[in-house]
């Protein structure tokens, strides 16, 4: 498969990050960087990533599975993770959560029809002191209430058309 | 910008730079004193490295607290193999956001105490594992290692001192388990993140099966003001024997919830009254978890005295841990606490030994049925049953951190799981509703 130039460089890099012999520590880092350029772990990217650390598919298969953020399924262009863990409990994080179901429609793991959204209950993520918090892909947003919620949301709609 | 004001009651060494403008860059670092402690270790002996740290009664930051210079002392120095140093930049204990912020605002103090670690041990590559999540914490530490290597602090002979050293980022892809040292050191070989079978310990077996050091963030950046102001200079800001400060994160029902600074040793009421500002909305304390989800939980009552310490917690049966305070009002449902605490281990337990896996799923089943009123009476004693079957019978450690604040919130608010019997509704309106489970 062809990978861009970043995603290359990227891969290259990391193959030279580990000691001879010790390549396959690159599957993980790889998976996820390629995963966020593709859109999910597809079967080119299996087979794409397993060939460069020298390990087969199968391998590559069975240690995806254990880590959560790797999606075999495409998920929204805009990923809205939810935490809904201890400190963002104590901060209504769950019923934000159910705000976000509603707005959008969907449920945990779900993605809108058009592809745009999709949404993830999720553990907690290192920002519990500014809790409730939320990531969109990789960004994070501190002290969301439900209103911040829908503005931040029908942004990220108008940008999409 | 700073996530929360500071508090003029903190002792800002590790964060002394925090907010500062362009606090992560190497140019504020030099001149700020910025590796010169990595300049006097290089010329100490690596021995008399690790007696500094030994001095300064540093103990490990990521929740177990094991002393650090006994710990680097356990590296077989003279081995043959390569050695490694290994940072645990996993944070996912829930309650937990201050790693973030050393790597946010001072990645060099981090890399300084990595360079520092290496030396102690003849170290000359090291790996920051760091959660997928915390992707723009990469960028940042990506920016601030390529400043490094073009300065010449990190590479071939660092400054002329005739030490090498390369050090690489490493991304995680969501797992808590991957926390543990051992599941982590699987983790960074390309495989799940089952735990391995200890002894022998990473200090002897570790990264790529050779002798590592495996330490938390906050602890090696404990190091830098450690060589350069002494150990004991370090060990008289904390308690006789806990040196030193820890980064505070308060959580939950708090007026100023953020992450602090403060000496080993503060007293709890006081940092909820006056650091925290006290409860929110003039609400009494009802529980408090001193270090992350996996603390055994306390009562307001328990808190009365108690320090910020590792004696002080281990003498109420509870644990210091990772500095996530969580602090929970009067009008919190300790049933649904127990719930979403069990859901997080039953999701996070990697399968792979039988107690955990079943008991975490057991244990959700049964506080489910209780938060939705359909509990029994013997369901109450049931789940202290179930959780005291997992103590010690696990294969890592995660199986007691999913059991122990359990027992403590059964034992310690058996009342609330009482008030949940018959078909009660929840008594409190706000709580009687979760989401998914
Ligand atoms: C389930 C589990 C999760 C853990 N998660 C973390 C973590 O996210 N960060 C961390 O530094 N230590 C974590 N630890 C503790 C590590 O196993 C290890 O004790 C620590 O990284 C050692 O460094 P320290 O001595 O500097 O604390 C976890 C332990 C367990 C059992
Ligand atoms: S205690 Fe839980 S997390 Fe640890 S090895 Fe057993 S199943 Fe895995
Ligand atoms: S509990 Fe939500 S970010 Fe930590």
């Amino acid at each position: 498969m062809t990978l861009s130039p970043q995603l290359e460089a990227k891969f290259n890099k990391l193959l030279e990050s580990y000691p001879p012999g010790r390549q396959r520590s690159a599957m993980i880092p790889m998976l996820l960087y390629g995963q966020d350029e593709i859109g999910s772990v597809t079967d080119d990217l299996i087979e794409e990533v397993a060939g460069r650390i020298g390990v087969t598919a199968l391998q590559v298969n069975e240690v995806l599975s254990y880590y959560s953020m790797l999606h075999r399924k495409p998920m929204g262009k805009y990923h809205i993770q939810v935490c809904t863990n201890i400190s963002c409990l104590l901060h209504d994080g769950d019923k934000l959560y159910e705000h976000a179901c509603k707005k959008l429609g969907i449920g945990h793991k779900e993605a809108t029809a058009d592809g745009q959204f999709s949404l993830e209950e999720v553990e907690c993520m290192g920002a519990c002191s500014w809790a409730p918090a939320i990531q969109v892909n990789y960004d994070f947003h501190h002290f969301v209430t439900p209103e911040q919620l829908d503005r931040l949301l029908d942004g990220l709609k108008k940008n999409a058309v | 910008m700073l996530y929360n004001e500071p508090s003029p009651l903190e002792t800002r060494v590790l964060s002394r730079r925090f907010g500062k403008p362009n606090s992560a860059s190497i140019d504020t670092y030099l001149a700020d004193d910025g590796y010169k402690a990595f300049l006097k270790a290089s010329k100490m002996k690596p021995e008399e490295i690790i007696e500094e740290v030994k001095a300064s009664n540093l103990r490990g930051r990521g929740g177990a607290g094991f002393p650090t210079g006994m710990k680097w002392s356990f590296v077989p120095r003279n081995s043959p193999k390569p050695k490694y140093i290994v940072v645990n930049a996993d944070e996912s204990e829930p309650g937990t956001c201050k790693d973030r912020l050393l790597m946010e605002y001072d990645p060099h103090q981090l890399i300084e105490g990595i360079l520092i670690a290496g030396l102690s041990v003849d170290a000359h590559a090291g790996y920051i594992y760091v959660r997928g999540e915390y992707r723009y914490l990469i960028e940042i530490l990506d920016k601030a290692l390529a400043e490094a290597y073009q300065k010449g602090w990190l590479g071939k002979n660092i400054q002329g001192t005739g030490f090498d050293f390369e050090l690489y980022t490493h991304t995680g892809a969501g797992a808590y388990e991957c926390g543990e040292e051992s599941a982590l050191l699987e983790s960074l070989e390309g495989k799940r993140g089952v735990p391995r079978i200890r002894p022998p310990f990473p200090a002897v077996v570790g990264a790529f099966q050779c002798p590592t050091i495996l330490n938390n963030v906050e602890t090696y950046c404990a190091v830098p003001a450690i060589i350069r102001d002494g150990g004991k200079a370090f060990a008289d800001l904390g308690v006789p024997k806990a040196g030193g400060t820890k980064l505070t994160c308060l959580t939950g029902h708090i007026n100023k919830p953020g992450v602090y600074e403060l000496p080993l040793g503060f007293p709890v009421l006081k940092l909820i009254e006056e650091v925290g500002g006290g409860i929110r909305n003039g609400k009494k304390l009802k529980a408090f978890i001193p270090g992350g989800s996996s603390c055994p939980i306390l009562t307001a009552a328990e808190c009365e005295g108690a320090t910020m310490d590792y004696d002080s917690m281990a003498s109420r049966k509870s644990m210091l841990g990772s500095g996530g305070v969580v602090v929970m009002d009067e009008d919190t449902c300790m049933v649904k606490a127990a719930l979403r605490i069990m859901r997080f281990y039953a999701h996070e337990s990697c399968g792979w030994c039988i107690p955990c896996r079943e008991g975490t799923a057991w244990l959700r089943k049964l506080l489910t049925r209780f938060h939705q009123g359909m509990g029994t009476r013997t369901d109450i004693d049931l789940i202290g049953d179930v959780s005291r079957n997992m103590l010690g019978r696990t294969f890592c450690p995660l199986g007691d951190a999913a059991a122990l604040p359990t027992i403590s919130i059964v034992e310690k608010f058996r009342q609330e799981f009482e008030d949940h019997l018959d078909g009660k509704p929840c008594p409190f309106e706000h709580a009687r509703h979760m989401v998914t489970v």
